[in-house]
């Protein structure tokens, strides 16, 4: 178990190192950073002034060092060229906002997906399947920014259920939530659906069938507590993919989140924030996978002995 | 991330591969495969006339997608009460013609998608060939690099890569093209690995072909099947995908008619005016539709295990 855990966390350090390399590589991509923060006007001598003073003059890798050694040892990102202020406080003043989506939705998803996932896997080609494979298809074709205006026009304008945008009260959060659990209901539903059948087929399960033991305590006993593993998986790797979601669903309801502020400081050129964003983002991806491996491998020794 | 992705590849390739011990029952099935075929044909149809919107949209549009009117700013659809049947869904806030609009943006969605899918097949199936065939450190970079590109917010790269490059058709294709390779590459990687070890494949090597006419013509042959039903659908991805780039600002721009920068103009009039966000948000989901509809129909095709049941 422990050589499995170093083993994850330094898969997981690893990634991170591309993904912060990336996001700062981005910067340097098509501009001259300096040309970004001064004035147009600005003249040769002050540019070549401005950089040494900021350290720009220095070769890119190690600009690149020093980057990586600010942000892990201190967590400083560097100021926010719009707000002045630092672009770590900027996240973390938003990032409450987002969790409470993220979760919210999750736990939304969880709720819908694994009660159905679940019964369509025991009741196969049922109408109750049938129904949810259908509905996996549309919801999968449907933009979520369309099905979260849709909405607010039909349950916010039309019927006036819930308000339409800010974040307020807990009936704010009931819209966003939805659409935001919309994204991922769809492909949840059908891994649940087919980690279940997965189980199903095992022998063990006819084992225990063949025992004469009651289909009840077949599905209860041996199947749900396997079927469990691949749904807290798929948990934990939904988590970096619903901080992507919020990004769109803040945007489409004014949830003063990270996603907003991500759109903001992308349209403004404000990389210091864009970076950290990333960064965080990332971070959140790639814990909840470390997670999801490691409370996979305890429920299940297989994994870890892989 | 090893058994998410196991089941995950076990959904895309083949699901209900393990069809039989479930004991299903028979109308059921029956009616599911003959819903397939139907689900397929009408995808098919969608489609169809997707591409024909696309082409003909000069002779089939009402009128000029671009031409403004002040005049006819947020008319009603003909078919609501005040609507006129010149602008049959109605018109946007500079008064051009939504229809019209929704036409020509089947053209963009279409060259976005397919260009953007063509991109992610040239890098993702290389290097998922490599990857697979070769095993060994190019498969453990290969691998590492996928994993990490997976980890990446998908949505925060593809936006700073247009902001950085600037808001061109080229570089929105190129955005989801670097943002969408790796699925290929896992897909590929996964087959080719199974394929190496394939009597044809040491037959090949035994014969002393070269390793690019082993990968051209005994492996990438077999490897077509499913590279075509996933090409499939990530195309109504990267349609959603380039929508969703336009509608937070960070895609094609305006005056353009893209279906995401409708939306996004439909939105700051959705207390009153619902159709100028419903109908542009319906043709990108209908696209949407009909591609993963004739994809999940390609793949009960070409699935060997589900032909068997």
């Amino acid at each position: 178990m422990k050589t499995f855990i170093i083993k994850q966390l330094l898969q997981a350090v690893g990634v991170c190192l591309v993904i912060s390399m990336i996001s700062f590589f981005l910067l340097f991509l098509n501009t001259d950073p300096a040309l970004l923060l001064l004035p147009p006007e600005a003249e040769v001598g002050d540019i070549a002034k401005f950089k040494k003073q900021m350290g720009l003059d220095r070769p890119v890798p190690v600009q690149y060092l020093d980057f990586l050694g600010k942000v892990v040892l201190r967590g400083d990102f560097g100021n926010s060229f719009t707000a002045k202020v630092p672009a770590a406080t900027l996240v973390r003043e938003r990032l409450p906002a987002t969790l409470k989506l993220a979760l919210a939705a999750l736990i939304l998803v969880n709720l819908v997906a694994l009660p159905v996932g679940i019964l369509s896997a025991i009741r196969r080609y049922s109408f109750l399947d049938n129904a949810a494979t259908f509905t996996a298809l549309l919801g999968q074709a449907m933009p979520l920014y369309w099905f979260g205006i849709m909405l607010i026009i039909i349950f916010g304008v039309w019927l006036k259920w819930f308000p339409i945008s800010g974040s307020d009260t807990w009936a704010h959060l009931v819209l966003p939530a939805v659409t935001l659990a919309s994204w991922i209901l769809p492909i949840n539903m059908r891994l649940v659906r087919s980690g279940m059948l997965d189980v199903l087929n095992q022998d063990y399960i006819r084992t225990a069938r063949a025992k004469g033991l009651a289909e009840r305590r077949v599905l209860i006993k041996h199947a749900f507590k396997n079927a469990a593993i691949p749904v807290v998986t798929i948990s934990g790797m939904q988590l970096g993919v619903l901080l992507g979601g919020a990004v769109v669903t803040e945007t489409v309801f004014a949830w003063p989140g990270l996603g907003r502020l991500a759109v903001d400081s992308i349209r403004m050129g404000d990389y210091p924030v864009v970076q950290a964003i990333v960064v965080v983002f990332a971070l959140f991806a790639v814990l909840g996978n470390l997670l999801a491996d490691i409370v996979g491998a305890l429920i299940d020794p297989r994994i870890r002995l892989e | 991330m090893g058994e998410f992705l196991r089941i995950f590849m076990a959904e895309w390739m083949a699901p209900d591969s393990d069809a039989g011990e479930a004991a299903p029952s028979t109308l059921g099935l029956v009616l599911r495969k003959m819903w397939h075929l139907r689900m397929g044909m009408l995808g098919a149809f969608l489609i169809l006339c997707l591409i024909l919107v696309a082409l003909f949209c000069p002779y089939l549009a009402p009128q000029d997608p671009f031409k403004q009117d002040i005049t006819k700013r947020l008319m009603k659809p003909s078919f609501l009460a005040g609507g006129k049947a010149e602008n049959p869904l109605g018109t946007d806030h500079l008064g051009r013609d939504l229809l019209s609009r929704i036409m020509y943006g089947a053209r963009i969605s279409l060259v976005v998608g397919i260009s953007a899918v063509i991109l992610m097949l040239a890098v993702g199936v290389s290097l998922g060939l490599i990857a697979g065939y070769f095993g060994g450190k190019a498969d453990a970079v290969i691998t590492f690099l996928v994993n990490s590109m997976m980890g990446f917010p998908f949505i925060l790269l593809a936006m700073s890569l247009v902001a950085v490059l600037g808001a061109s058709l080229e570089n929105i294709i190129i955005a989801l093209g670097f943002t969408g390779w790796p699925v290929f590459t896992r897909v590929t990687r996964i087959e080719t690995m199974k394929l190496r070890e394939r009597e044809f494949v040491l037959a090949a090597k035994s014969l002393a072909f070269s390793t690019r006419r082993i990968l051209a013509r005994h492996i990438l042959p077999n490897l077509l099947p499913a590279i075509i039903v996933l090409a499939t659908v990530e195309v109504a991805r990267a349609i959603i995908r380039e929508s969703l780039l336009s509608f937070l600002g960070l895609g094609i721009q305006p005056p353009t008619p893209s279906w995401g920068v409708m939306l996004a103009e439909g939105r700051d009039y959705m207390l009153l005016q619902w159709w100028l966000a419903a109908f542009p948000g319906m043709a990108i989901f209908l696209a949407a539709l009909g591609i993963n509809l004739l994809g999940d129909a390609l793949r009960d095709l070409v699935d060997p295990y589900l032909r068997k049941t």
